[in-house]
């Protein structure tokens, strides 16, 4: 007990040397925590990850049952076409690669956020959102093309899950465009304020989580329908 | 696809298909009806305004982030729409009273309407909110500490949930509701079949209302894992909270389902995709399987905090600790994963083959086994102990005998041969309303009158509360025992006329049942007004009413906004009992602690504000006015932007401040002590 309570607020990071919430809660009188709770309310930090954790889990089930909806319809083409039909695999690698690539920016703009950075962090955020713009331009043309050619999600159902899946997918990237451009406004006005870099996080974590449900999707809807 | 003409004229029209003729003014009923509920509305605005009440309501209520003010207002929603979905259901019986050979005053697209806003308005707007506003107002207070994780964001989710209410009650004047049943199977759900404007209100209420419950869903979990007072393990919580969590892991788990499945059926009336339309490959049995993946589920999230709320009153009117905690943590959990298990039994008709039915009969009888256990430890929580029947007590030994018998109809529903027989009979209706009532409502009764003190510093008048309690266990039995008869002899539900003799005589003594109801319901309205009349006498002066185990009775009732001066320090299972105990014995309670400042997340209007723009994007989206949906959209956004620019989100509490309110309630507790000096707790 005397050796917790020789470390106080002020040595939180000796207990909590990773910032990973344990130890340090206000009005704790156990600064060294078990792992289960006993150190108090967590950090921040972790709370709000934690919070925005969950945001994504409960995004992967809205989109597995997009993908459920699918797998259902791939087949129901209603006489129309089917998708190694319509699906042209070169736009799609070039979309996979602009997000794949924008991910790995993404990433470099939290690395410049680690270390203060203020010029690298922009130039990394500008350069995924100048990405995300360039999917979402090819994606928007492939869904265009398919619309002049009368395949709009109105011809079958499999068309119908099919623009609703990947559409689904477009609007997430969409908002998280405009939340890139919040991001960087306040980075600017507000500097690397910690609730700046709380939002940071969340927007990685986002923007990562886009291209792990790319992945899903190029799998079940591109891959798997290629071969239907 | 609606004809050429009408969307001609809608495209003409700057209020896309919004006219005068909305207005039901050919049919006196809803017409009354909503002038009556507009009329009131007005007075009380009026009245907030001329009382000069409005700048209160605003900056302690409106824009609160007060874990405990949010709850306040959700179960003021809640109690208002169990009132207007208990008007639906009075309407019912009646009509159903009327109709043997005859027409009865209610006209089929009425009677429609009518059933499908009744469970509309009961699950989401009326046991929805009174769950979670339970919740809001206990959770963080057991897990000792000040707020929840996210406090605006949880202001956001009530205000949301409001915004799907008032678009709910709004179909009643301007245009329709829904004629689909309270989930609205396609195809009959499709423009083909019903192209006004009741399934949209259906579908635009709720999934702006079903965003708001997936926000209090994550808040509530990480709240309860990340946000606990320091020594509270997981295996130290309190049941109420522990069923709080598994409630809101399926909110996280089962209501982007129903998102997903209402956008799919957005698409489809909106802007003609074939999910689950009769043509090019729509699925309509895709719809029910997804529906009913959340649906059933959400059976849980209701069910399972009210297990919570009885193992608390149990435990602390028997005067002893919860039996088999362990056991009971078990079953939750148990019940959480199972609750996903089992959706296909809403549905055995639908001809998946006997191999698959048999499959999740054995699921839903199985997931019966851990409410079993439960069921045990509260009778063996009793067993033994010094049970004091109060109001919420009597809500909970009511609520066992009651929902026992639901139960058990409900495993007699999961033999699929037998659910071929009742499947859509008033059998069905009769078992679901079983465990509703008994289980959900009864919970909120019990919870709402253990915890009202807690939260308005006086206790709810005892004589009115078991008047109320008596009517509602007397008029649920009269009510639904004949529906189960009626089920039996082949009455089939959302019947707006009949012509089958034996049914007559069931549907009578139903129909006397719900006016035994109906004087509960009075005596609830009478309780309540009573009790605040009386509220010097019934007043809680020590924070601690029923000689409580857990931690929200530690601190003062109502407690100060900061909830408890210095986090408690949890040294074991029944915190606060253990202090009490310590402070008996010892005669004297722990010594001052050093108060410090404390902060407290500032208000913020923006829960307010953002589900304005809902409100006016939902009603644009219902009516096809697109420019307006732009505005609203637009609006939001804006808002979000501004509330994420601000500097300042939380303010100081001085510790003088703290120090004087915390010392405030020291005194009332030493008082008590020495009032009650060796023996027990108090009266």
């Amino acid at each position: 007990m005397s050796a917790a309570d020789a470390l106080g607020h002020g040595h939180a990071r000796d207990v909590d040397p990773y910032l990973l919430g344990r130890g340090g809660g206000h009005g704790s009188g156990q600064a060294v925590a078990t792992g289960r709770g006993a150190g108090g309310p967590a950090s921040k930090t972790v709370v709000v990850a934690y919070g925005f954790w969950l945001f994504l889990l409960s995004d992967i089930v809205l989109f597995s049952c997009l993908f459920a909806a699918h797998a259902v319809l791939q087949t129901a083409t209603a006489d129309g076409p089917a998708g190694h039909e319509l699906f042209k695999p070169a736009n799609i690698a070039i979309e996979t690669a602009c997000l794949l690539v924008s991910s790995f920016t993404c990433g470099m703009s939290a690395v410049a956020c680690g270390v203060r950075n203020l010029v690298w962090t922009q130039v990394a955020l500008l350069v995924t959102g100048l990405l995300g713009v360039a999917f979402l331009a090819l994606e928007a043309n492939d869904f265009a093309e398919l619309v002049a050619q009368g395949f709009g999600p109105q011809r079958s159902a499999f068309l119908s899950s099919f623009f609703a899946v990947v559409g689904c997918h477009g609007l997430h990237v969409s908002a998280g465009l405009l939340w890139l451009g919040t991001m960087m406004a306040q980075i600017v006005v507000k500097g690397f304020r910690a609730d700046i870099l709380r939002r940071m996080l969340c927007f990685n974590l986002f923007w990562h989580v886009l291209d792990i449900i790319w992945v899903a999707l190029f799998t079940i809807v591109y891959l798997i329908g290629e071969g239907r | 696809m609606p004809p050429p003409f009408a969307q001609q004229q809608e495209r003409n029209n700057v209020f896309g298909k919004l006219t005068w003729d909305a207005v039901p003014w050919s049919q006196p009923i809803p017409l009354v009806a909503g002038g009556i509920v507009i009329a009131a509305v007005l007075a009380v605005v009026l009245w907030v305004i001329v009382r000069g009440y409005l700048p209160y309501l605003w900056n302690e209520w409106i824009t609160s982030v007060d874990h405990k003010r949010i709850g306040v207002m959700y179960l003021l929603l809640a109690l208002l729409m169990l009132l207007r979905g208990f008007i639906d259901a009075l309407m019912m019986r009646s009509q159903q009273a009327l109709a043997y050979h005859a027409a009865g005053y209610l006209p089929p697209e009425h009677f429609d309407q009518i059933f499908s806003a009744h469970g509309t308005i009961m699950i989401f707007f009326a046991a929805m909110p009174l769950v979670i506003g339970l919740m809001n107002l206990v959770v963080p207070l057991q897990l000792g500490v000040r707020d929840v994780a996210f406090p605006t964001l949880n202001s956001t989710s009530f205000w949301l949930t409001a915004t799907g209410a008032l678009l709910v009650n709004l179909s009643l004047v301007i245009g329709e509701f829904a004629r689909t049943g309270w989930l609205p199977y396609p195809p009959l759900s499709e423009t083909t079949y019903l192209p006004g404007v009741g399934v949209d209100y259906y579908l635009w209420a709720l999934q702006i209302s079903g965003v708001g419950t997936l926000m209090t869903g994550i808040n509530f979990v990480t709240t309860i894992l990340k946000i606990r007072a320091p020594g509270m393990t997981y295996m130290r919580m309190p049941m109420f909270c522990w069923t709080a969590l598994a409630a809101n892991l399926l909110i996280i788990a089962a209501f982007p389902v129903l998102t997903a499945t209402l956008a799919m059926l957005i698409l489809d009336r909106y802007l003609g995709f074939h999910f689950f339309t009769n043509e090019a490959g729509g699925n309509m049995m895709m719809f029910i399987n997804l529906i009913w993946a959340w649906g059933h589920p959400e059976v849980y999230i209701l069910v399972l905090p009210a297990f919570g709320i009885f193992s608390e009153v149990i435990s602390t009117f028997s005067g002893k600790p919860l039996f088999g905690y362990r056991s009971m943590v078990a079953a939750t959990l148990f019940i959480c994963l199972v609750s996903f298990t089992v959706w296909l039994h809403h549905f055995f008709t639908m001809g998946a083959g006997g191999d698959v039915n048999a499959v999740f009969g054995i699921a839903t009888s199985i997931i019966a086994v851990g409410t079993g256990v439960k069921v045990y430890n509260w009778m063996f929580t009793m067993y033994g102990g010094r049970i004091r029947y109060a109001t919420p007590m009597l809500w909970s030994v009511g609520f066992i005998v009651t929902f026992i018998i639901g139960g058990m109809t409900g495993v007699l529903l999961a033999v699929p041969p037998a659910d071929f027989q009742l499947h859509n009979s008033l059998f069905l209706v009769a078992h679901f309303h079983n465990v509703i009532i008994g289980g959900v409502l009864f919970a909120g009764f019990a919870g709402i009158t253990y915890w009202f003190p807690k939260a308005f510093g006086f206790r709810l008048h005892e004589g009115w509360g078991k008047v109320a309690f008596w009517c509602a266990l007397i008029g649920f039995y009269v009510t639904f025992v004949p529906l189960y008869i009626a089920g039996l002899l082949g009455m089939t539900r959302r019947l707006q006329h009949y012509e089958v003799a034996a049914w007559r005589p069931w549907v009578l003594i139903a129909g006397i049942g719900i006016i035994i109801l109906l004087v509960g319901a009075i005596a609830q309205i009478i309780q309540l007004v009573v009790s605040i009349r009386q509220r010097d006498a019934l007043r809680d002066e020590t924070g601690d009413p029923w000689d409580g185990r857990s931690l929200e009775w530690a601190t003062a009732s109502p407690p100060p906004a900061f909830n408890f001066a210095v986090l408690p320090n949890v040294g074991g299972e029944e915190p606060y009992w253990q202090i009490k105990q310590r402070a008996i014995e010892s005669q004297q309670m722990a010594p001052e602690p050093a108060y410090k400042a404390i902060e407290v997340p500032r208000n913020s209007p923006t829960g307010f504000i953002t589900a304005f723009f809902a409100t006016i994007t939902g009603f644009a989206l219902i009516w096809h006015i697109w420019w307006l949906v732009a505005v609203g959209i637009a609006a939001a956004y804006a808002v979000f932007v501004w509330f994420a620019w601000r500097d300042v989100a939380e303010y100081e509490i001085p510790a003088e401040e703290v120090a004087r309110i915390d010392r405030a309630r020291r005194a009332a507790r030493q008082q008590w002590l020495a009032a009650n000096a060796p023996a027990g707790g108090p009266a």
